[in-house]
């Protein structure tokens, strides 16, 4: 049989999948990249092989994620694709009519806007993480709640606190004031999943026309109290696949079915060695920092210089 | 002693800045152009900037400190619509508290705040032999080369992604800017000039019929700095892309299509008076891409540009009314360079799937 691997390697988690002729998923892993990518990639490449069946055959790659160049490299993938696409071909390939994504995630959001099949418009939040992953974080640490706890408990809420919404250190300010004058726990926490959705669409979702179906994923999605406030804002359900984390992954392994030139992919990649190293330039002043990746001591490739001075020799 | 005259980087105008100021000073100065940009102008720029102030002033104080360490004596700067226009009295006072001894002079734009006689005064201050006629002679000779520089680029712009071999455009254009240099009359400018475009048009390209079109707008340092915008159009040509801008220097300065009451003609009634700077530009600009066909738009400013932010619901309106995908950067001296290149990629993906639905 056929199949066909996805890889998004992001940088807080590394997701992978292992996709039939169909797009159906028949393998998936998802762990943290814990700042190695190259490392992270083999232990999920690992998992993935546990779980095929021995009949299979991987015939083409596709990475996508912020070391989608390093691990398409490493990995000679045929398609190597921005996380925005990816989550878009990964996305419809669950709900073929979706016409907004919502993504947050833990140090960034985005959101895609799709008609008839085709992503018309999308936006990336730019320069602020107020109001990801990492906000919940800090304020479920503030208030000793476990992060997974703060969905159920928003649910349980009848009258959320008002928390201002424009940036992390106001809303952490109100927060605190809103706590020392009395305001119960899980309506302070139902506030904050109010916040994460108002600076959301205030910030990335700004001008854009969210229409339904509307899917939500990235790792917030997981609390349903930030669900409950997207449906709640928007006026209409908002719906939270199970394989949400797995998007990316899905959608560079679908790209990669379509790509053709296939070839037969080697899951005994643990044994050989990958080196990368970083070197600055030092030919002029922009001292460009130039990535060398070596593959059992073999230059495989190089990147990073502005010009041709810095071409690897 | 002989003036060390030193100005800002913008793009390729040195060539016609430093020709300027060389037929105008004579023998009592010399122009020593500050070295190129690199990421040690920005950190010598950004350590001693305001933290809030946009990007255009970071990178304009980094090329200053840089030519008074090589031993620069008077250094120009211009002055612009926005608060660019206070911009010359703050860095001259940062660069004075940072203990420099120079002379600073402002090249003013704009010809409603100063004649030719008070430019014609701060010359004539540096080198006190120079008369009318020949500073006439040098402003003509710069704006020649500032209309036939912008013109060849023009093309190569919307030409540079379908070269048959790579860099062949750049090269007739780099030829032409090194021989422009040397140029002593407007006659030799415009001979040069059609050589380097009979030299680009016969450059064999692999264009097809419908090329994917992108229309680029916005502020003006970061349109026409590519250092400061990550070489965008660079990397819009890998994708075999025709990249139209309008703003360059001959536009802002001599082009009746950049007056006021054209740009609210051709905005449709999306802007009904002016936004200040360049900001009714990038409206009309918008109007113009959505209606002639192009794939998509490309919005460029420093951070914290007031005018071009006051320009984004407008065009964010004409991006929902006329269908049109526009993409927006904002530059500051931290924004990743993998940033913009994944939404970029993803900006070409998907007016490219586009297209071929439409098909």
């Amino acid at each position: 049989m056929q199949a066909y691997l996805g890889i998004d390697i992001g940088s807080i988690s590394t997701k992978g999948v292992v996709i039939d002729a169909d797009a159906q998923i028949i393998a998936h892993s998802y762990l943290w990249t814990e700042g190695d990518p190259i490392g992270a990639v083999k232990r999920v490449l690992a998992e993935l092989k546990g779980q095929l069946p021995p009949a299979v055959d991987v015939v083409s790659v596709g990475t996508t994620g912020s070391a989608r160049k390093l691990i398409g490299t490493v990995l000679g993938a045929q398609v190597v694709k921005n996380e925005i696409t990816a989550h878009a071909v990964g996305t419809m390939s669950r709900v073929p009519d979706v016409r907004t994504i919502l993504e947050i995630g833990g140090q960034d959001s985005k959101i895609i806007l799709l008609n008839n099949g085709i992503v018309t418009d999308y936006a990336m939040n730019t320069i602020c993480a107020a109001g990801t992953g990492s906000f919940l974080m800090s304020q479920a640490k503030r208030l000793g709640l476990a992060i997974d706890e703060l969905g159920e408990m928003a649910l349980k809420s009848q009258n959320p606190t008002r928390i201002a919404a424009r940036c992390t250190v106001f809303a952490e300010s109100d927060l605190v004031h809103k706590a020392q004058i009395g305001h119960k726990k899980e309506d302070i926490v139902a506030g904050i999943c109010n916040a994460v959705v108002n600076n959301y669409l205030n910030n990335v979702g700004k001008g854009k026309k969210i229409a339904a179906p509307t899917v939500f994923q990235g790792g917030v999605s997981k609390n349903v109290g930030v669900v409950r406030a997207f449906s709640q804002v928007l006026g209409h359900e908002v719906y939270v696949d199970d394989f949400g984390h797995l998007m990316g992954c899905l959608g560079v392994a679908v790209l990669a079915k379509t790509k053709g030139n296939t070839k037969s992919f080697d899951f005994n990649i643990q044994e050989v060695s990958f080196v990368t190293k970083g070197k600055e330039c030092e030919k002029c002043p922009n001292n460009c920092e130039i990535i060398y990746v070596y593959r059992n001591d073999d230059l495989l490739d190089s990147w990073g210089n502005r010009c041709e001075r810095g071409v690897a020799s | 002693m002989k003036h060390k005259i030193s100005f800002p980087h913008m793009g390729k105008y040195s060539v016609p800045i430093k020709k300027l100021i060389e037929e105008l000073v004579g023998d009592s100065g010399e122009v020593m152009l500050a070295p190129s940009i690199t990421k040690k102008t920005i950190e010598l720029g950004s350590k001693h900037s305001p933290e809030f102030v946009c990007i255009p002033f970071k990178y304009n104080l980094g090329n200053f400190i840089e030519a008074l360490e090589n031993g620069a004596t008077v250094l120009f700067h211009t002055s612009g619509d926005c608060r660019m226009g206070f911009y010359n009295e703050v860095q001259e006072q940062i660069l004075r508290d940072l203990g420099y001894e120079f002379e600073m002079c402002i090249l003013e734009t704009n010809s409603r705040n100063r004649s030719l006689r008070d430019f014609y005064g701060m010359f004539k201050r540096l080198n006190p032999r120079l008369t009318y006629a020949r500073t006439i002679k040098a402003i003509l000779l710069a704006v020649r080369i500032v209309f036939a520089m912008d013109k060849i680029e023009r093309y190569v712009r919307q030409n540079i992604g379908f070269e048959t071999q790579a860099g062949t455009l750049e090269e007739i254009e780099n030829t032409f800017l090194r021989d422009v240099a040397k140029a002593k009359s407007i006659f030799t400018v415009g001979k040069l000039y059609k050589q380097a475009m009979r030299k680009l048009e016969s450059v064999p390209l692999n264009k097809p019929q419908n090329a994917l079109k992108i229309g680029v707008v916005g502020e003006l340092y970061v349109l026409m700095e590519p250092f400061s915008n990550y070489f965008i159009e660079k990397e819009l040509a890998k994708f075999g892309i025709e990249v139209t801008r309008f703003i360059d220097v001959s536009y802002l300065l001599f082009s009746p299509k950049h007056k006021i009451p054209y740009l609210v003609k051709e905005s449709e009634g999306y802007a009904t008076y002016d936004i200040g700077a360049d900001g009714t530009d990038s409206v009309a600009k918008c109007v113009y891409f959505a209606k002639n066909g192009y794939d998509g738009i490309i919005h460029l400013k420093p951070f914290g540009c007031t005018p071009e932010v006051n320009s984004i619901p407008i065009c964010q309106k004409i991006s929902e009314d006329l269908g049109i995908p526009i993409l927006y950067f904002s530059f500051d001296s931290q924004t990743s360079e993998t940033g913009v290149k994944t939404r970029l990629e993803a900006f070409y993906d998907m007016i490219e799937m586009k297209r071929e639905t439409v098909k």
